[in-house]
């Protein structure tokens, strides 16, 4: 056993950038959900970003066209759920894991051509020497744009949410469709939104994964991580900084396992990657006497009547 | 003008043409995307929907339709009384798991004995496995308010890797090897869930699966518990000033899908899977969810619904053995025909008007 | 088995009634994959076995495939349907499909079962396998004499006796050329997940390890070293040829074709066997990708020579004295291990840290 071989450093600018696909798509459902709506389908819109991120960056040859198509693949996925939901009414549980199934095998019919190719390299920061500071250069100019444009969602949603007619808006929608309807909302068209700024930032995430942190495109390569991103907007209890937080917990535990077990801990694997499901489940638990809780009209379906 | 109204009463007529509509509008689609792909649309899709049932090899696949819509209808039936009373329970794949390790883990233990109370040990075990692991949201839920959809879907997660541990420790099985997984139960006959008629795809979980078909449709329709699931669903304040005790009914929802969903892991793996393995799961429990609303939460439509799952996952081998249609485009039609259903479900509780609405 | 004795009567009813109309004189082979083809690695190899076959018999055979068959009834009910369609001989690549393979074999004696990785064989059903292990030899020689910092990384999929002996011979080879050398393994308990892969791959790189070999199937990990730079890596299950010639020196590829298409001409010639197959090198299943001129000449050289000698049969990659972890003796002086410990290996050998999980 040897502790001394793991960096700190170099540990934490790994889970920052580790945790970024997770971040975009949870923030993205915290949107959603704030709104009422309950997207099941995450992992539908990450794959298909994937795959249309990855697509056009190699047509392209430049990856940040394919970050910006992959935003638009997964909010047009996204408008399928918008359709079901909105529009025809249907249930929205049963929507989004209709989503994902169909999301999952609509990538892999896209990306049959493009599987052994590697994709175009991102460009690195303009940060210059930056990076190469003891300490402060790795863990905060070391990353790609796509780990800023990441954060700057944090701030811009929690900004909105909080500060904005737009988010109180949104707020109001979520918490009481009909009290916000008789207010004169067009509860539909904002939920709408909602539900495409959602898929267009988990597209982001699918593509973070395609293009940055893998880099390449095969079947099923979210494996699981749109599931994942369910999760913690609930453990964040609908809040950006805590999604931010989360992020890093669930990236940081999965990241640090890793590690130990490279520097010879002897771990029990499997119960070492339950830790971060059990974690949440235990804070889920510290959360729920807080006030904070689920928007109150979170997944039900809204018709106008009369 | 054409504007849209909620119906006064479900419409009884749409409620059973919608579906097939919905299917129909899956063949055109399908169709076309069958056609983009190069393959004959009508030949694929009479693979589909067709052989299995009325073609050359129907005794064969006729049984398979049982052994795999089997778990899907005992799962479903489970979450749909939970989703009746507006109580969700999202981790029916780690129930299944969970109930699974535990009546394989029952059976094996009393390797190589045979004995006849070894089998309903085993069910006892599963369905207390299943139980225990949906007790765990429903405990959280009363208790502390927890939300239960994220905590049955972590428990999916704990349950997976506790399925790997099992299968390359606890359960391994002595004389494999050392290759992952446990004995094969298909050969302790004791343990092994056979089928009752030979070839006939009739398995104890089959009989389980119709046993709680018709459970469900009694309790629903004809007792009290049923009144209360519904009206804790539709008003819950309502249930409130009606005397319906949510805490008990919080137990008792995810608690019965729990144990079903832990019957249906159970006879899976002394069944048809047979052991204990990695990836033993193959997402009945998911699936399980979308038939559940596919048959509008009721116990005939979740047969329906189950056996028409099932169906195009046979038919949808079949097609790509026969007509080397890949698998993604399979699950690209599965999708389809999920997103028409649940569209055109929409006629049957609302209803288009023409003309202009009177005045108020 | 009287619902087999059903299902054959029916087969062999058909093949008399249809023998005319469907003139049975293609022969029809039929492969059941766990993953998609476009996997690039595992699922994606047995594939380009299944095109050689094709390419080879050209009309006189047919082919068809399932992809993505879960292991247990699933995987029961493609093998039938491919039996019921006609198929003459069943290719099944996966360890998982093992039991649901023999079952399905008793109730088709007439079709031919070929099943990848497993132990159990019958009158119809062959096994083969290949032995990696022989592959992991050169690597790990190339990476004892390329590693500066002496730590090697090595992402595990599963505790099983395939990559415990992928490890061991690894080990064994570098030890051999630097004695300071020291493996990190982290187990991921995935054959695939990309995003894991690369995880893993940049903690050990961070670690120190300047090699990294794998025994999951994405090009993730090769990613992660071309971006860390001067961190070498090997491809696994196929070439990888993408990363060459740096850091990708070479690769381990797994190669079905010469296997899939003998297998099908015996069974066109009528001389089909149940046999148990184990290759490797000398035949040509397992094949080393090319080794590039980012390894050093005379590095190449003994390498080459290395392949050579196990191509004669001249060398076998575990050849004592080779004593267990514990320091127990397993192999004498010249002795050469037996298939049958090598086949359920699992402990590690003197020197390799750590324990094996569970």
């Amino acid at each position: 056993m040897d502790l001394s071989a793991i960096n700190p450093v170099l540990l934490i600018a790994a889970i920052i950038s580790a945790a970024t696909p997770v971040l975009l798509a949870a923030i993205g459902e915290t949107v959603v959900e704030k709104s009422g709506v309950l997207n099941l389908g995450v992992e539908g819109m990450m794959i298909i970003g994937a795959v249309t991120g990855f697509i056009v960056a190699v047509n392209t040859g430049d990856p940040l066209i394919g970050f910006a198509m992959a935003a638009v693949g997964g909010a047009g996925l996204s408008l399928l759920f918008a359709f079901l939901t909105q529009v025809a009414l249907a249930n929205q549980v049963a929507s989004g894991l209709a989503l994902t199934l169909f999301g999952l095998g609509l990538s892999a019919l896209m990306g049959q051509s493009y599987v052994g190719i590697k994709p175009p390299r991102m460009p690195d920061m303009p940060f210059g020497d930056l990076p190469n500071m003891p300490v402060i250069g790795p863990i905060v100019f070391g990353h790609d744009a796509i780990v800023y444009v990441g954060l700057l969602l944090v701030a811009l949603t929690w900004a909105v949410l909080k500060f904005t007619r737009a988010g109180l808006i949104l707020r109001a929608v979520g918490e009481n469709h009909d009290a916000a309807h008789a207010l004169g909302y067009k509860v539909k068209r904002i939920r709408t939104m909602a539900i495409m700024f959602g898929g267009a930032c988990a597209g982001l995430g699918g593509a973070h994964i395609s293009l940055i942190r893998v880099p390449q495109w095969t079947e099923g390569m979210t494996a699981g991580v749109g599931w994942i991103a369910l999760a913690l907007v609930v453990f964040a209890s609908w809040k950006p900084w805590r999604v931010l937080l989360g992020a890093y917990l669930f990236g940081g535990i999965s990241q640090l396992q890793l590690n130990l077990q490279g520097a010879g801990v002897a771990i029990p694997v499997e119960y070492l990657a339950m830790s971060p499901y059990i974690v949440t489940i235990v804070v889920l638990v510290i959360l729920s006497a807080d006030k904070s809780r689920a928007p109150a009209s979170l997944g039900r379906t809204f018709h106008a009547s009369g | 003008m054409i504007r849209l109204e909620k119906r006064p009463q479900v419409s009884a007529f749409m409620s059973y043409a919608t579906p097939v509509l919905a299917v129909l509008a899956t063949f055109a689609a399908g169709g076309v995307l069958f056609y983009l792909l190069g393959k004959d649309p009508v030949q694929s899709i009479i693979t589909i929907f067709y052989d299995p049932i009325f073609g050359e090899f129907s005794f064969y696949y006729r049984p398979q339709l049982l052994i795999k819509g089997a778990p899907l209808i005992l799962i479903a039936i489970g979450l749909a009384m939970g989703f009746k009373a507006g109580i969700w329970n999202i981790g029916a794949e780690g129930q299944y798991i969970v109930g699974a390790i535990c009546g394989a883990a029952a059976g094996l233990a009393f390797y190589p004995m045979e004995a006849v109370w070894i089998f309903p040990l085993m069910i006892a075990a599963g369905a207390f496995g299943g139980w225990l692991w949906a007790m765990i949201p429903a405990f959280l839920k009363v208790r502390f308010g927890t939300n239960e959809i994220l905590v049955s879907l972590m428990l999916v997660y704990v349950a997976e890797q506790l399925l790997a541990s099992m299968s390359l420790g606890l359960l391994k099985n002595p004389e494999g090897f050392g290759f992952p997984g446990s004995r094969n139960l298909q050969q302790y006959a004791s343990a092994h869930n056979a089928e009752i008629v030979a070839g006939t795809g009739m398995h104890w979980g089959v009989v389980a699966a119709l046993i709680a078909v018709i459970f469900a449709y009694v309790l629903l329709t004809r007792h009290r518990l049923g009144f209360a699931i519904r009206v804790t669903g539709e008003a819950p304040r309502a249930a409130h000033f009606a005397g319906v005790n949510a805490a008990r009914l919080t137990f008792f929802c995810l608690g019965m899908s729990g144990l079903l969903a832990g019957l249906a892991g159970m006879f899976e793996v002394s069944g048809p899977a047979g052991q204990i393995s990695i990836d033993f799961n193959v997402g009945y429990g998911f699936t399980a969810i979308i038939v559940a609303f596919l048959g509008r939460l009721h116990p005939i439509g979740i047969v329906l619904a189950g056996l028409l799952m099932a169906l195009t996952y046979i038919g949808g081998d079949i097609a790509q053995s026969q007509l080397q249609l890949p698998a993604a485009a399979i699950q690209v039609f599965q999708g389809m025909l999920l997103f028409f259903l649940l569209a055109f479900d929409f006629f049957t509780n609302y209803r288009f008007r023409f003309g202009f609405r009177r005045a108020v | 088995m009287k619902f087999g004795k059903l299902l054959t009567s029916a087969v062999l009813a058909l093949g008399l009634a249809g023998g005319a109309a469907f003139a049975q004189d293609k022969t029809k082979v039929g492969f059941v994959y766990v993953g998609p083809v476009g996997d690039g690695g595992w699922t994606y190899e047995h594939d380009q076995g299944r095109k050689a076959v094709e390419e080879a018999f050209g009309d006189a055979v047919e082919t068809v495939y399932v992809e993505n068959v879960a292991e247990g009834p699933d995987s029961e009910r493609v093998m039938t349907q491919m039996a019921l369609d006609g198929a003459d001989l069943i290719f099944t690549t996966s360890f998982g499909y093992m039991d649901p393979t023999i079952n399905v074999a008793a109730k088709f004696p007439n079709v031919k079962f070929e099943h990848a990785t497993g132990y159990k064989r019958a009158d119809n059903v062959s096994t083969y396998s290949a032995r990696f292990y022989e592959g992991r030899a050169v690597q790990g020689h190339i990476a004892g004499k390329m590693t500066k910092s002496n730590i090697v990384g090595y992402i595990a999929s599963f505790p099983i006796p395939e990559v415990i002996r992928g490890i061991n011979s690894a080990y064994l080879h570098a030890s051999k050329v630097n004695p300071d050398v020291e493996f990190k393994i982290i187990w991921v308990y995935t054959w695939f997940d990309p995003a894991k892969e690369a995880d893993a791959a940049k903690a050990l790189i961070e670690q120190g390890a300047d090699v990294v070999l794998q025994h999951t199937d994405s090009t993730a990990p090769q990613a992660a070293a071309a971006e860390a730079g001067g961190v070498v890596t090997f491809g696994q299950a196929s070439d990888m040829a993408e990363y060459g010639p740096f850091p990708r020196v070479s690769s381990i590829i797994d190669n079905w074709a010469p296997y899939y298409v003998a297998r099908t001409k015996a069974v066109m010639d009528g001389t089909w066997e149940s046999v148990d197959t184990w290759d490797g090198i000398p035949t040509g299943m397992v094949e080393i990708g090319e080794i590039t001129d980012a390894v050093p000449a005379d590095v190449k050289e003994e390498a080459l020579a290395m392949i050579e000698a196990m191509r004669t049969g001249a060398y076998h990659p575990f050849t004592g004295p080779i004593n267990k972890q514990d320091g127990s003796a397993w192999l004498g002086e010249g002795e050469t291990a037996d298939d049958g410990t090598l086949a359920g290996m699992s402990f590690y050998i003197e020197g390799v840290d750590g324990e094996i999980p569970n």
